[in-house]
């Protein structure tokens, strides 16, 4: 029994795949045509023709290839000098403080005391909080536009869910601030007040801004990349895979979660892994709702403050070296953790989508 | 899970089908059910950012908001038309910095995929994509306004570029892997060289997506904030040096809206309803058109 779907691909998907590379092993060597003989004949275009006759042609071949070649190289510049540079300006509080830094809550620039730890427990407990809450609708979004919606219907709601994450982080900070926080003082932080205030992570009074408002506004600034990444990743599973399940008897949903689920573990797992290393970093939204007070605090409506938004508030205003070389070591440690984290997800999504597929940088 | 499937497809009959069955349809309602109420979750804060900014954006956008600087503080009034021309120049300076690195970065990706750099510099990009801004801010900081001993404008434009060269070199180099090889098989075939192929057939044929891929670039950056703050630092009046501290919109809007003056936050309102309508506006232009050019999925 042939199913429709099995001879039918969706419309959208061939047009760009075709054009690219064969997925799997394809090695650098046939990377830039659409054929692998394609190469061939691009490689050999200027060895074949006579050198001598046109001596011009090939060297500005080669300059060209150089040219680009240095444009190209200029990201790896970049990262390296990233790396060396902060590290550089961090050296006077590396120094001075040692890991001693990571561990530490003292933060007095009269006394020239620094200590990083109240700013990675906000910055890791919000990312946390806004991924718990951010990847079971991630999911289900991704879900619906790959599994459930067709058509003009699925591309105008992913296009509006892609559209959350073209608002610039201060936008999402106003609103936030006048808009999001007033709402959760008196509605559902209230609520949780009066009924569950026994509890440690609800103690004190709520303001709206602090770790509940910022683990929030996260979520949802983290919410488009997560899903589309997902959903990149459900697209990248076999056709074969949904109708064996569904073959056997499998409902839907169970064929979304035997079949999609299982084959695409790794690709959301990368997806989470981009969508904290997006959360880590965020910094304007953050910065306006999380109440800036370092502080190492169980409650929810507790303010806090993060690595971003410590780097945010004093950067500009820090006199004195060992100040700010201090946040510069912040910005070296936020670096260190996103890079890690990035290689880590890519690395997985590569897996399930295949070298070239594509992820959405934004 | 397998059991459940295995006595379903053998037409299980002996124990209570109908009743597993239906649980079954039921618990496919319950997912489908609750992954459209994610769809409309997310639109939630969509639609009430827009809504909320819109109408309050409205009440206090004014023709003084684009041609006035800022008063200020306890003056009523005022615009934020150096804010917008700061960041005009700030997005220009990034373009001019960042747009040949980004696009010719993209065309050795896609043209000399068999360089080993290729996939280094490659990876080095999409990791490089997920590098926080204000990150960048502090590198930028560390690299060029410490030893030019001040912010300036040039700092920011430094910062902006960083951020946007990843994201157009990945787009650039998709783009022109989408120009099928033959095109570049006619043209070698012809005796064009293989640079003027690159630059005249295959960056030709996707000019339109790296148009768009760059316009979405753009929009992006035009709305950061972080990488700014301690680069470009914000200006409350004209400027026009690059050695000079520079105003741009969105730290203006910043700036405003965690100070205590309501006026104020009726401007932060005004410059964020300008800053969303210009990004949006953008997004919607060039998804659509990137769409009717490709043909596939944005």
């Amino acid at each position: 029994m042939t199913s429709p779907h099995l001879q039918a691909p969706r419309p959208a998907r061939p047009g760009k795949r075709a054009a690219r590379p064969p997925k799997g092993p394809a090695g650098p060597a046939e990377a830039h045509a659409g054929e692998p003989g394609g190469t061939a004949v691009v490689q050999a275009g200027p060895g074949a023709a006579d050198p001598q006759s046109h001596p011009r042609r090939s060297l500005g071949d080669t300059l060209f290839k150089v040219a680009a070649g240095g444009f190209a190289a200029v990201v790896l510049l970049i990262a390296v000098g990233m790396a060396w540079v902060m590290t550089q300006a961090a050296r006077p509080s590396i120094r001075a403080f040692g890991l001693g830094f990571l561990v530490s809550s003292a933060w007095d620039p009269v006394r020239n005391a620094y200590g990083a730890l109240p700013y990675i427990f906000g910055t890791v407990t919000s990312s946390l909080l806004a991924l718990a809450i951010a990847v079971p609708l991630a999911l289900g979004i991704a879900s619906f536009l790959s599994e459930l919606a067709r058509g003009p219907l699925a591309r105008v709601l992913g296009f509006l869910v892609e559209l959350l994450a073209a608002i610039p982080s201060v936008v999402y900070g106003l609103w936030g601030v006048f808009l999001m926080a007033p709402w959760l003082r008196n509605g559902p932080q209230a609520w949780l007040s009066r009924h569950l205030g026994f509890l440690p992570f609800f103690r004190g009074t709520p303001f709206g801004v602090g770790m509940m408002g910022a683990a929030l506004i996260l979520a949802v600034m983290i919410l488009p990349t997560i899903s589309a990444v997902c959903l990149e990743v459900f697209r990248a599973v076999p056709r074969a895979q949904r109708e064996a399940a569904l073959a056997l008897g499998a409902t839907r949903w169970e064929s979304t979660r035997m079949a999609v689920f299982s084959y695409a573990r790794s690709g959301i797992v990368g997806a989470v892994i981009l969508g904290l290393g997006r959360a880590l970093g965020e910094t304007m939204a953050v910065t306006m709702l999380i109440g800036n007070r370092p502080q190492i605090s169980a409650s929810l409506f507790a303010p806090a403050h993060t690595m971003a938004s410590v780097l945010a508030n004093e950067f500009a205003e820090a006199s004195g070296d060992l100040y700010l070389s201090a946040l510069i070591e912040i910005g070296l440690v936020l670096f260190g953790i996103t890079i890690l984290l990035n290689i880590l997800a890519r690395w997985l999504v590569w897996r399930t989508v295949g070298r070239f597929g594509s992820t959405p940088a934004a | 899970m397998n059991s459940s499937l295995q006595s379903a497809a053998a037409g299980d009959s002996s124990s209570a089908p109908d009743s597993r069955f239906l649980r079954r349809k039921a618990v496919n309602a319950a997912m489908t059910a609750f992954s459209l109420a994610c769809v409309l979750l997310a639109l939630v804060p969509l639609i009430s950012i827009l809504a909320f900014i819109v109408s309050q954006g409205a009440r206090a956008i004014n023709l003084d908001f684009f041609i006035r600087l800022p008063k200020p503080v306890g003056e009523a009034g005022g615009g934020m038309a150096n804010a917008i021309l700061g960041t005009l120049e700030l997005v220009g300076l990034a373009c001019v910095l960042g747009l040949p690195v980004g696009i010719l970065g993209g065309a050795f990706l896609s043209e000399y995929g068999n360089s080993p750099l290729a996939p280094a510099a490659r990876f080095t990009a999409d990791v490089l994509s997920g590098v926080p801004s204000i990150v960048v801010g502090v590198f930028v900081f560390a690299l060029v306004v410490r030893p030019m001993h001040g912010f300036s404008a040039f700092a920011g434009g430094v910062a902006l570029a960083i951020l946007m060269v990843p994201t157009v070199m990945r787009t650039t180099e998709e783009l022109m892997r989408l120009v099928p090889g033959s095109l570049r098989e006619a043209a070698l075939a012809l005796g064009v060289s293989h640079w003027r192929t690159v630059l005249l057939v295959v960056l030709q044929n996707a000019r339109g997506g790296i148009v768009m891929g760059v316009m979405l670039a753009i929009a992006r950056i035009a709305g950061e904030t972080a990488p700014l703050l301690f680069t470009a630092l914000g200006n409350r009046f004209w400027s026009f040096e690059l050695n000079q501290p520079i105003a741009a919109l969105p730290m203006q809007i910043f700036t405003y809206a965690i100070s205590p003056f309501d006026d104020w936050h009726r401007q932060a309102w005004a410059g964020a309803l300008v800053l969303v309508v210009l990004v949006l506006a953008v997004n919607l232009v060039a998804r659509v058109a990137v769409r009717q050019r490709v043909g596939g999925t944005p």
